[in-house]
């Protein structure tokens, strides 16, 4: 089917840095005083690393408004607790572009001691849920969000079950209305 | 085995009204067990399964069960397929309460039935911890031919059901009789 002989290896680490990527002078001509930032591509998809994450908001409206390719759409927002590192979390913004069929994954570090970011449902009300969902699994905050509750997990439960150091195993908490002691 | 409350004095009669009793638990478990209405309470993977024990290559029908229905008011039998989460736990319990005695439940699945591979925060460990269980379906996910066996020993325990009868006529508690 390909022509393509070699496979990229899967990395865990960051893709490779591309210093003559094209995106990585729009976003610095378009977002001033932003230092840290790289870019780099890896299986065809654009992975950019953002070192400071509270410039986060600037980027995505940025890239949402007035990046000459408009990622219009905010796909997801994922969390990574890299545990024995730091800075502990990660989170990865999956941008896409409707018109081009792009995408792009903006990663950032957050410390863990009080791990805070800049909220992005000014930009995407799509956010509000995505933000809720990592604040309720990391405990990764986000400033400036309207309504930063849990959204997945019972309301009762204690800690963040995604990060490394949560117990694996039952947590006996059950919302209310289960109604466990009629069983057995 | 005493009929309501009271003990005939004459030895014979009692024979008679015993072997009556038998007959209408016998009619009585017969009816259930050959129309036992499943709600159709698909979690995950386990209810592809169930839905194929309704299809025409499995046929749930031949034991009386293929009328799955969408509310439980009208169900005998609950079928939890799937792994039910903390936060499904008070749904599952109010659909339960919902449903008409008698009734009975299934847990299909390793997952329905001991939380299977999910031991985690998010998971509840076997279904029994919510509502009482009749039959445990193991399996990942189990075969159609597994939930029919399964269905079949719920009916054997139906068939075995004693003093169904004497249930039926005693006085109801105290109130209920007002409120019907």
């Amino acid at each position: 089917m390909s022509d393509q002989t070699t496979v990229p290896a899967i990395s865990s680490e960051a893709a490779a840095v591309d210093l003559d990527h094209p995106l990585l002078e729009a976003i610095r001509a378009g977002v001033p005083g932003l230092t840290g930032l790289t870019i780099g591509e890896e299986r065809g998809m654009v992975q950019v690393q953002l070192a400071d994450a509270c410039r986060i908001a600037d980027v995505c409206d940025y890239l949402k408004n007035r990046a000459p390719v408009p990622f219009e759409m905010l796909v997801d927002v994922c969390g990574i607790d890299y545990w024995d590192s730091e800075p502990r979390f990660g989170l990865v913004y999956n941008l896409h572009c409707l018109s081009t069929n792009q995408r792009v994954f903006l990663k950032v570090r957050v410390p863990s001691g009080d791990p805070c970011v800049p909220t992005l449902t000014g930009l995407w009300r799509g956010a509000d849920w995505m933000e809720r969902e990592v604040f309720d699994l990391f405990g990764v905050r986000f400033e400036g969000h309207p309504d930063l509750r849990k959204v997945l997990t019972p309301d009762d439960l204690e800690g963040h079950p995604l990060r490394k150091d949560f117990p694996l195993g039952n947590v006996d908490v059950w919302p209310e209305g289960a109604d466990t002691n009629t069983a057995r | 085995m005493a009929v309501g409350g009271d003990v005939p004095a004459n030895g014979d009669e009692m024979v008679l009204t015993s072997r009556l009793d038998e007959l209408f638990d016998w009619a009585i478990n017969w009816s259930r067990r050959s129309s036992v209405w499943p709600a159709t309470f698909g979690l995950a993977c386990c209810a592809i399964e169930m839905m194929a024990s309704a299809s025409a290559r499995f046929d749930l029908s031949r034991f009386g069960s293929e009328v799955f229905r969408a509310s439980p008011r009208q169900a005998d039998l609950m079928i939890v397929a799937g792994r039910v989460s903390k936060k499904m736990a008070p749904v599952l319990r109010r659909i339960y309460d919902q449903m008409p005695e008698p009734k009975w439940v299934i847990a299909m699945g390793d997952c329905a039935s001991s939380g299977g591979v999910f031991n985690n925060y998010a998971i509840v460990q076997g279904v029994d911890l919510i509502v009482p269980v009749d039959v445990y379906v193991p399996g990942c996910p189990p075969r159609p031919e597994e939930l029919i066996y399964g269905l079949m020993k719920l009916q054997e325990k139906i068939d075995a059901q004693h003093g169904v009868t004497t249930a039926l006529l005693a006085p109801a508690p105290d109130g209920q009789a007002e409120a019907a």
